[in-house]
């Protein structure tokens, strides 16, 4: 070879130079569960389906969002949205809006008539649903997609249970619930309502059913004894509500006297109010220890019901009932304090709290029943194989998000048990914490709020209180997520690695690290917005 | 504004891609067929400034002139782990002749291929000169002075990570104040680097008047590859310092490398701007202020500051300097360019 003066070697690249030789700890790209999906209730990768909005791919996102929770419409409406408590970004400035992004998806579904993907292939197999409220037409869904032929029994004369007669109109209007209840029955689900099971041993026999999955809810309104006049006028809460979906409201007088300190007992007296009466909430305890949310109770104040906090009925008369003050002992329990005062009082609705009918159980060998529910394991099975359960009628908090989650566990419980297997549930990624973030990075933004109707409107109709969001500020909402713990790819590691050692794989592909020149230094990983990459030891 | 920042996209332009952009508003480091002008397997250190920075003015040079450029390297660091003979880390053509006479080498360069346009042969290729701040504003100042003075068709770039970090750590001009380095008292009472004195050679850039002088940082990726292609929008000299952390010479920690850069910008204490023409046209503005200690604290050269008994005084004499900065460069200024 001819080479100049002095030149022995071949020019060459650095390439052949393996740094990847100097490290001591190498990068890994994990994914690590965001609080909003560790905290869901019926377990909705929140992130998942935000990435697909973000993009403006919204029947993508609704696709992702369903596979987990079929009702985004109801959810966005009446769940009490705990992943936005949780949400990283309220730490920045406020929590992504995940609720009204979920009922914008859920809003866009029904109006562009999106559907769900099709049925697995027919298993052969038959499950019975009692209860057509949000965990049994959960399982119903879950175990049609499944390949399960799904025949579902509700006593009463529409679907919904709980999310029809215990949520007023303003919060839910019905065909919002009908078309998410009509979908899933679209999918190849049997629905027979006015079908009150009464044994459900023999229902099942006689319908030739493989498993069960039982969610009658809590339907059965609790009473206190209050020594009352022969007149006066007492009824519970859950058939005030319940009796609003008849044809005959409920007669419950001008002044109209609601005990109970929970979201139902909000409910009927902004109900109440609605009907041109006059309602008063008498709580035992305080406003901080009473068990309705906040919002609600603030909301209710708005429209101008009263509340007298520390206080109990002490007797009902026929136009009036008298109450005592309370106090709050160092423990947190009310004690009275021997005042009394009287208030005027058509009619007294009890809201405090609610009983389930177990008379379908009656003679179940192994069923347990203890302090008025029914007992399940961890993959909701009763104490009687084959038989599962959920919902308000299984020791759990009771709500409908919570109810809609139970749905899911119980039909991949359902289904491993029809196939002869167990579900194992996939380990949980360890949760992606505020300090794994580097918030530099995302832009500001604060939250959209929602319209809320005007003040007028709601003390006299049954419109909705709360109105959503429209498709510029949902993709802007949705644009907030963080994406904590799940690369969204923006590039940065990618750049900001000063050998080179980082190879993108193209849109949809994220990256992957070239070792051979990778030294370890760590950039990617302090300046990766999201914490999708953590630092490893080498084995050296 | 220095670089229109595009309207809220979850991260906006703050991050190196995003896939929410069209794809010809995302940075030139975020396409996967970048020049990778320093490829890997170069020897800088973990986590150097110097590599990243010179990565990202190339390539975005590379993409502003379609790939017709030339580079001219000053000893240095970035000449000595790039190109230890017989291998390359540049994939583009590059040559490196002094420590000093860089400046020089890039206009005989520049004429050259003028020369040569002008008669037929070749395309109109670029020249773009770089190195570190010794070779900067220390042993070539006097051909980068009279490369400006002609107005030589040459980019400038110095990689600014204040001293002369190749060579073991010594001071050079662009060493900031009470900063410990090999030379400048490393022990006694007071060690570091005195104060009032050194140049700061973007205001010395601007003085000679040149069409565009800029700074910027390994911190904002966005905005050096704005100022880098639009330094190639001009004939006649320019001259871009951009600051670049070394984790070595001021004892800091690896992957913190792209973060004092942005403490550095955040503090007010590299102030980041553009100017034409000698004229101050637009300023970087600082988005979440920071005291200049949180600066200083990661970096062992300044550690003596922080002792037993803190050296408020000399902290407080760093932080009147960012002050200046924030108000001679607009810095916090939000209605001002």
């Amino acid at each position: 070879m001819d080479k100049p003066f002095a030149i022995t070697l071949d020019p060459g690249s650095s390439l052949a130079n393996h740094t990847g030789s100097w490290r001591t700890e190498r990068p890994v790209y994990v994914d690590r569960l965001p609080p909003c999906n560790n905290q869901c209730p019926a377990g909705e990768d929140i992130q998942g389906w935000l990435f697909h909005a973000e993009s403006g791919n919204y029947e993508k996102a609704w696709q992702h969002l369903t596979k987990d929770n079929p009702f985004p419409a109801i959810m966005g409406r009446v769940c009490y949205h705990s992943c936005e408590s949780v949400c990283n970004r309220a730490k920045i400035d406020s929590a992504v809006g995940i609720n009204s992004v979920e009922r914008f998806l859920g809003d866009e579904a029904i109006k562009r008539q999106w559907k769900f993907s099709q049925a697995a292939t027919d298993t052969g197999k038959h499950v019975l649903i009692v209860g057509a409220g949000p965990s049994g037409m959960s399982a119903a869904y879950h175990l049609r997609r499944f390949g399960h032929r799904v025949t579902v029994y509700d006593a009463g004369p529409f679907m919904g249970g709980m999310m029809r007669f215990g949520i007023p109109k303003y919060r839910l209007p019905r065909d919002i619930l009908d078309a998410e209840m009509q979908r899933v029955v679209d999918l190849g689900v049997e629905v027979k309502l006015n079908s009150k099971v009464d044994n459900i041993l023999e229902t099942m026999k006689s319908g030739k059913f493989d498993a069960a999955f039982l969610a009658v809810g809590a339907h059965i309104g609790k009473r206190a004894f209050i020594p009352a006049g022969a007149v006066s006028k007492i009824i519970d809460a859950v058939s005030v509500l319940r009796s609003m979906e008849n044809e005959e409201k409920p007669m419950l007088g001008r002044r109209v006297v609601v005990y109970g300190g929970g979201n139902t007992a909000i409910d009927v007296a902004r109900t109440a109010k609605r009907m041109g009466a006059e309602p008063i909430i008498v709580y035992r305890r305080n406003r901080e220890k009473a068990p309705a949310h906040d919002f609600e109770i603030e909301e209710a104040m708005q429209e101008g019901v009263m509340i007298k906090w520390l206080s109990t009925i002490k007797e009902a008369g026929d136009a009036n009932i008298t109450i005592e003050k309370m106090e709050l002992d160092d423990t947190g329990f009310p004690q009275p304090t021997g005042e009394f005062e009287t208030l005027e009082a058509d009619s007294v609705v009890l809201a405090l709290g609610q009983d389930v009918d177990l008379g379908l159980l009656d003679d179940v060998p192994g069923l347990v029943v203890t302090d008025g529910v029914v007992t399940v394991d961890s993959n909701m099975m009763t104490g009687h194989a084959g038989i599962f359960a959920g919902g308000d009628m299984v020791p759990a908090d009771r709500n409908i998000t919570i109810a809609v989650g139970h749905g899911k566990k119980a039909a991949r419980n359902i289904d491993a048990w029809l196939l002869g297997t167990s579900y194992v549930a996939p380990p949980k990624h360890e949760v992606a914490n505020f300090e794994s973030l580097n918030t530099w990075y995302y832009a500001d933004a604060p939250k959209t709020v929602r319209p809320t109707l005007d003040i007028i409107r709601r003390q006299s109709t049954f419109e909705e209180v709360q109105g959503g969001l429209d498709e510029n500020n949902a993709l802007f909402e949705a644009r907030r997520c963080l994406s904590c713990g799940n690369c969204f790819e923006c590039d940065n590691c990618y750049g900001v690695c000063p050998d080179n050692a980082v190879i993108k794989l193209g849109p949809g592909n994220r990256f992957k690290f070239n070792l051979d020149y990778c030294k370890g230094c760590g950039i990617c990983v302090a300046e990766c917005p999201c914490g999708a990459i953590t630092m490893e030891p080498e084995n050296i | 504004m220095p670089l229109q920042p595009v309207k809220f996209y979850q991260t906006g332009t703050f991050t190196v891609g995003n896939r929410l952009l069209a794809p010809e508003e995302r940075s030139v480091q975020a396409n996967m067929e970048r020049t990778n002008s320093l490829n890997s397997g170069h020897r800088a250190c973990q986590g150097c400034g110097e590599a990243l920075g010179a990565r990202y003015a190339i390539d975005a040079a590379m993409t502003a002139t379609k790939g017709q450029l030339v580079a001219v390297n000053a000893t240095g660091c970035l000449e000595v782990f790039s190109t230890p003979y017989p291998e390359t880390s540049w994939q583009i053509p590059w040559i490196h002749s002094l420590f000093g006479n860089t400046a020089a080498v890039a206009t005989g360069i520049a004429a050259a291929i003028k020369v040569k346009h002008a008669k037929g042969q070749g395309k109109d290729v670029r020249v773009v000169a770089q190195g570190g701040d010794g070779g900067t504003t220390d042993i070539g100042f006097g051909c980068l002075s009279g490369m400006f003075e002609r107005n030589d068709d040459v980019l400038y770039i110095c990689y600014d990570n204040g001293g002369y970090m190749n060579t073991g750590v010594q001071r050079s001009s662009a060493t900031p104040p009470a900063a410990r380095t090999a030379t400048t008292m490393p022990l006694g009472p007071e060690p570091g680097n005195p104060f009032g004195q050194g140049k700061f050679m973007p205001a010395l850039a601007m003085a000679h008047e040149i069409p565009y002088v800029a700074t910027a940082t390994v911190a904002d990726l966005r905005d050096l590859e704005y100022k880098v292609k639009k330094a190639m929008s001009f004939r006649g000299a320019r001259y871009i310092q951009i600051h670049v952390p070394c984790p070595l010479g001021w004892g800091a920690a690896s992957k913190d490398t792209i973060l004092l850069s942005r403490l550095a910008k955040e503090s007010g204490t590299f102030p980041v701007f553009e100017a034409e023409y000698g004229e101050l046209t637009s300023s970087s503005k600082i988005r979440r202020l920071v005291p200049v200690e949180e600066y200083l604290k990661p970096q062992k050269r300044f550690a003596h500051l922080f002792g037993k008994t803190p050296a408020v005084e000399t902290i407080a004499r760093l932080q009147a300097l960012a002050d200046r900065n924030i108000r001679r460069y607009k810095l916090l200024d939000k209605e001002a360019n």
